[in-house]
């Protein structure tokens, strides 16, 4: 009897004390503000060469070098109904020459050969990881001489229950294009007026992008997963640049002359497979198509081989092959009567291969020990069969 | 016409197929999935790669960067 008391009286507690664990775990949580998780910095070099500058109508030097960098902040936290908060500060600053820009003037004489574009970003994102879904908001904003944009967006995704994902985001950005033409074509009244000719008055011409970005990713098997990418792109506006000559058979020339309405569908692939135990196989595929009359299609592999588990080197190979707009044409083979007209040789018919290797350094206590969590460097050859080549090499800080 | 029709049919097709495919895959198990290699995503230090093509090149978007605006690209 004795015995049986106690077993009952023990069995007693043991539950009272079970219970009083369930209790303090879910009180133990606690919001948490944001807090700084991870500062990146990209740097890119570029430096291009080739011989079919749109300002000079589709002729003369394309050397452009640009050198680009920016700075990315990321805190996270959590509210009081355990949603992680992710708020990321961007801020990209480029400085570029081109040689071209000095023949906005007639005679080569434009005395601007360089530019620098600003660029803040700001964006918010609040998941939800008991639902699997999420929400974000952006704002972007962008300047440079000839150019001035506001960006924003907003974006959901939702996890499904086979190890899948999709995503929905929204954008527009309202731009405002300077409206600095070829000397031969400047209106007077631009150098009219306080400043003259040191400070001109140029005018300006709104562009809109509108962009629906569907997004749908899954987990095939421990080895492998899969993501499908799909843009519908409308834009409004002055859609070309107003320093891009053309000139006609007759020996004339005028500013190139574009639509100002452009659909664009491009839709992409990306797999992912990791071989063997050091291996992973990273391939992507874009068709794109617009109603310009462009077509192109892109396929890059990336093979990143990990060394150690902490150094990989990554070469990688992409091809790109498009064929030109309807309103294009080589330099003096367009018709004066064409209702639209562009000498610029991103809108013609060509072929791309872009190769190079990079590598990355992440070891699990920083590199050499410090907050520097990863680094990564990467080198590419750029060249088309229009006879531009380009060389990039970047770099990738992470701090955490 | 035609080949729009292709590709939607193709698209159904690779959709479907994609997600019948699968083998459930537990949390245990990712361990090569959450490789930060494996990432769906282009790497950061492509961005301004992107950006250089986005200016070089008439097509653009279905990568996670530009579509057109922002910058005086294509």
């Amino acid at each position: 009897m004795k015995k049986i008391c106690l077993t009952v009286v023990g069995l007693y507690f043991i539950l009272l004390h079970a219970f009083s664990q369930v209790i303090k775990d879910s009180a133990e949580f606690k919001p948490r503000k944001l807090k700084l998780d991870e500062v990146n910095l990209v740097s890119s070099y570029y430096t291009q060469s080739g011989d079919h500058s749109a300002i000079r109508g589709g002729v003369g030097s394309e050397k452009v070098t640009d050198l680009a960098n920016g700075i990315e902040l990321k805190w996270v936290g959590w509210d009081g109904h355990q949603r992680k908060n992710t708020l990321t500060a961007g801020l990209g600053i480029d400085h570029h020459t081109a040689a071209s820009q000095a023949w906005i003037s007639k005679t080569g004489a434009s005395k601007r050969t360089d530019g620098l574009r600003l660029y803040p970003s700001l964006d918010w994102t609040r998941e939800n990881e008991r639902k699997g879904s999420s929400f974000s908001l952006g704002g972007y904003y962008s300047n440079e001489f000839n150019y001035q944009s506001i960006g924003l967006s907003a974006g959901v995704t939702q996890k499904t229950k086979h190890n899948g994902e999709f995503g929905l985001k929204l954008s527009g950005y309202f731009d405002q294009v300077k409206l600095i033409f070829p000397s031969e074509f400047e209106p007077a009244s631009t150098f009219i007026g306080t400043g003259g000719k040191d400070h001109p008055n140029y005018g300006s011409s709104p562009r809109q992008t509108y962009t629906a970005s569907f997004s749908f990713t899954q987990i095939v098997d421990t080895r492998l997963q899969a993501a499908f990418l799909l843009d519908l792109v409308e834009q409004h506006g002055y859609l070309g640049l107003p320093f891009h000559r053309v000139y006609f058979t007759d020996g004339t020339d005028s500013v190139e002359k574009l639509p100002s309405n452009r659909f664009k569908l491009p839709i992409g692939f990306r797999l992912n497979y990791f071989l063997g135990d050091r291996v992973i196989l990273r391939g992507y595929y874009r068709y794109y198509l617009d109603n310009w009359g462009l077509r192109a299609h892109t396929a890059s592999l990336e093979i990143p081989v990990k060394i150690t588990p902490f150094f990989s080197i990554t070469p990688f190979y992409r091809y790109y092959t498009q064929t030109g707009a309807n309103y294009f044409a080589p330099y003096g083979q367009h018709v004066k009567s064409d209702a639209y007209y562009s000498s610029n040789y991103a809108l013609s018919s060509f072929s791309s291969h872009f190769f190079g290797s990079g590598f990355r350094v992440a070891p699990p206590k920083g590199v050499f020990g410090t907050h520097l969590s990863a680094l990564e460097m990467r080198y590419g050859h750029y060249t088309q069969t229009t006879d531009l080549v380009s060389d990039v090499i970047s770099l990738n800080l992470m701090f955490r | 016409m035609k080949r729009t029709i292709f590709l939607w049919a193709f698209l159904a097709l690779f959709g479907s197929g994609m997600m019948t495919a699968c083998t459930p895959v537990k949390e245990y198990q990712k361990n090569r999935l959450n490789d930060s290699e494996m990432n769906l995503s282009a790497r950061k230090v492509e961005k301004n790669e992107s950006n250089f093509q986005s200016y070089r090149e008439g097509a653009s978007g279905a990568n996670g960067g530009k579509t057109g605006g922002g910058c005086g690209c294509n």
